[in-house]
């Protein structure tokens, strides 16, 4: 049996976790004199050799990014970090930063070491004031304590951590568009190669990586590789945050090895909600093709839930039980891309618009066979047309969703409307069972 | 959220006057279909010169939030907050200030407001309420919640109350999904919302009441948070819980079976003055585990 393995959760139930004295308390910012001890180069192999990959949904490994950047770019390196947590379902990065704040000033002090970078920024979205008014202060307290302005402790190596509040916009999580929206304008994702390792942020060698990838990083510095590898698989090691939400009787965040499974999880959680069944699921955001009760035993982990037909993304777990109308829940994710979408790529931007229309139509009970078709032609059009990953994406709860649930659709063309009851879906009256907690 | 919403903001693009002359009023922006369609603050003239609040002092302030980046462009967006924080929307006084400032055209200010769902094109509320009702949070009980709210309030998408305390946003995922149905005011969590909860919040908000965040302060004014947002702290980082209880889920079920990650390694970097065993979380669970090292690592480097 897998169990939890609580690293960047371990500090979370004491109650001043997000002060510098707290933090420092259980060993924090030990890691970084361990760091700056080192040549950065060594960072960067040590962070390859544990084979830690992005957490904010590609899975790309971090320690190769950083080595993406050019040593003879005469233009200053960046580091950012993306903590504009925004897909649906996905809710880590925000209780870390809430709870830990100087887990990721210090990660990013090293990352930020480790690729040449005397300026990082921690780009959050804006509507999350108090994470906000959390991370201002650990920042802060890194200054006066040191870590942060000129000679670090003594060391001759500067760094400045700008904290940088987004303003609404869901696309702001795509790396190439945080840059844009960075930079003063609107966010919208550019053409890639040249990759923001070579040309990032004004143009300048820059690094993106995800608040839990770096908030990865001092306890891989503290305890090794080898440690770090005594978790998860050999191609996806580590631990990382799983988050579950929805029909589950226990919501919230298990930090374990990747490759442990839904069931496990569920397990522990307390299973979906009482008296009712699994239906389907989410493994990593609603840009990740939905799963069923099938899929239950599929690890966790990037490779697994590939060969699964789905992606591992955020590890956003949205349980969804047997009194969800499938073709609601869709709508609502469509309908969401089409107001997240940028509007730069034609095929997202009016593709989404049609497919809007057609599930409307579709959950009113107008729908036809020829609707279902059209769904899926247009979803074909629109993935892998567009600059961004957002159009492939907003269209996989649609292929997806046909894939293994084409009767509830034809359902509703036969019900003349939708068969589902919705107030039977919500959580209220149910209580909220969640556990008692004693800091 | 709404179409009309999307499509304003579809019909923007950033131009300038063809003749490459900076505009001096601010380009028509779109907004509602029954609008005008400008940014609606009939008490500023469309004119470049600044009006209401926005005096030199906050031009001091924009000078600040500029200072903080290695080129200027890059604080426009806690600019604009900052515009929130005086006027309670993005009026066109605030579009050329910005602009003014970072020596670009009122147009590609406007393009930059407008693309953003937090910079409002009218005032809004003291309160601005966001229930979200993205997927998860809709079904949970977040559309319930929307349709109680908005019949009680007698306003919809983007309205406010005549007395001017409440408005009503259906916003998106906000990152809370295992505290869901979520409702946010001012950018402030407010978890496991019900209907009759939402109810009894506008109420105490309608009435002037204190209301707390369920992981936070107690709440404060759309401007006050606009300020902070722009990057000028208000001291508060303190107030409020480290963590709600659906984040303390996984934590506390490892403590009752005594799970823990595997004891610490040793590092290949292990030829510093830092202590040996611990890290960040990596083995300890309990507060004074590693309280013992910090002595020996004052030295570090």
């Amino acid at each position: 049996m897998t169990t939890l393995t609580p690293v960047l959760s371990a500090h979370w139930h004491e109650a001043d976790s997000f002060t510098l004295a707290g933090y420092e308390r259980g060993g924090g910012y030990r890691a970084l004199r361990m760091a700056l001890n080192r040549q950065p180069q060594d960072l960067t192999t040590m962070v390859k050799d544990a084979g830690l990959r992005g957490r904010g949904g590609a899975g790309f490994p971090a320690g190769m990014k950083w080595g993406f950047v050019p040593k003879d770019n005469p233009n200053p390196k960046y580091l950012v970090v993306n903590a504009d947590e925004s897909e649906p379902g996905t809710c880590k990065d925000i209780p870390l930063m809430l709870a830990t704040p100087h887990t990721l000033v210090e990660g990013t002090i090293i990352a930020a070491y480790a690729i040449g970078a005397n300026t990082a920024f921690i780009y959050v979205r804006g509507e999350v004031l108090h994470v906000i008014r959390r991370l201002q202060q650990a920042v802060a307290d890194a200054y006066e304590a040191g870590y942060l302005g000129k000679d670090i402790l003594g060391t001759a190596y500067d760094l400045d951590i700008i904290v940088h509040a987004g303003a609404g916009a869901y696309i702001c999580g795509e790396e190439t568009a945080l840059l844009d929206s960075l930079e003063g304008r609107r966010g919208q994702p550019r053409l890639r190669p040249p990759f923001p390792a070579v040309a990032g942020l004004y143009a300048s060698p820059t690094v993106v990586n995800n608040v839990e990838t770096i908030a990865s990083v001092p306890a891989i510095v503290a305890n090794g590789v080898d440690w770090f590898r005594s978790m998860g698989s050999e191609k996806s090691p580590g631990f990382t945050l799983y988050s579950l939400s929805g029909h589950v009787t226990h919501p919230g965040q298990y930090e374990a090895p990747l490759g442990i499974t839904l069931r496990e999880l569920l397990d522990m959680a307390g299973g979906v909600r009482e008296g009712h069944e699994l239906k389907f699921w989410t493994p990593g955001g609603s840009s990740t093709p939905i799963l069923t009760a099938e899929h239950l035993d599929v690890p966790l982990d990037y490779e697994g839930i590939a060969e699964a037909g789905s992606m591992l993304g955020t590890k956003a777990l949205q349980i969804f039980d047997d009194t969800t109308c499938v073709v609601r829940a869709v709508l609502r994710w469509v309908e969401f891309y089409k107001h997240e979408s940028c509007g730069k790529c034609t095929p997202c931007r009016e593709g989404f618009w049609w497919l809007v229309q057609i599930m409307e139509r579709m959950e009113a009970g107008d729908g036809t066979d020829a609707d279902l078709e059209k769904l899926l032609d247009l979803s074909d059009n629109i993935a892998g047309r567009s600059f961004c990953a957002l159009a492939d994406g907003g269209v996989a709860p649609i292929t997806s969703s046909l894939e293994y649930f084409r009767d509830e659709y034809l359902a509703h063309f036969e019900n003349g409307g939708c068969p589902f009851d919705p107030a039977a879906s919500v959580l209220f009256g149910q209580g909220f069972a969640h556990r008692v907690v004693e800091a | 959220m709404s179409g009309e919403e999307s499509s304003a903001t579809r019909d923007l693009s950033e131009t300038t006057g063809s003749n490459g002359e900076e505009p001096n009023v601010v380009p028509d922006l779109g907004g509602e279909p029954a609008e005008t369609g400008s940014w609606s603050d009939e008490h500023v003239p469309r004119t470049t010169e600044v009006r209401g609040e926005l005096d030199d002092s906050v031009r001091e302030e924009m000078r600040e939030i500029i200072a903080r980046y290695p080129q200027s462009r890059s604080a426009l967006l806690p600019m604009l907050h900052l515009v929130q924080s005086y006027e309670g929307c993005v009026t066109s006084a605030g579009i050329e200030m910005c602009a003014d400032e970072l020596g670009i055209t009122a147009a590609e200010v406007s393009a930059v407001a407008t693309f953003y769902t937090m910079y409002k094109r009218r005032p809004v509320g003291d309160y601005h309420v966001g229930v979200c009702t993205n997927t998860l949070c809709a079904i949970m009980g977040g559309d319930a919640i929307w349709a109680s709210l908005s019949d009680k309030l007698g306003i919809g998408q983007d309205e406010t109350t005549e007395d001017g305390r409440v408005s009503l946003e259906r916003v998106e995922c906000n990152a809370a999904c295992d505290f869901a149905p979520v409702v946010m005011v001012n950018w402030e969590f407010m978890d496991n919302q019900t209907p009759d909860k939402a109810g009894e919040l506008v109420d105490k908000l309608r009435d002037g009441e204190s209301v707390k965040s369920t992981r936070g302060p107690s709440i404060g004014t759309f401007k006050e948070a606009s300020r902070v947002l722009a990057g000028f702290p208000d001291g508060r980082a303190g107030e409020g819980e480290q963590a709600g209880a659906a984040t303390l889920a996984g934590l506390v079920l490892a403590h009752e079976h005594g799970w823990a990650a595997p004891e610490g390694g040793r590092p290949e970097l292990e030829n510093t003055a830092a202590p040996a065993s611990g890290s960040p979380g990596a083995s300890s669970t309990t507060a004074g585990d590693n309280g013992g090292a910090q002595d020996q690592s004052k030295e570090g480097s």
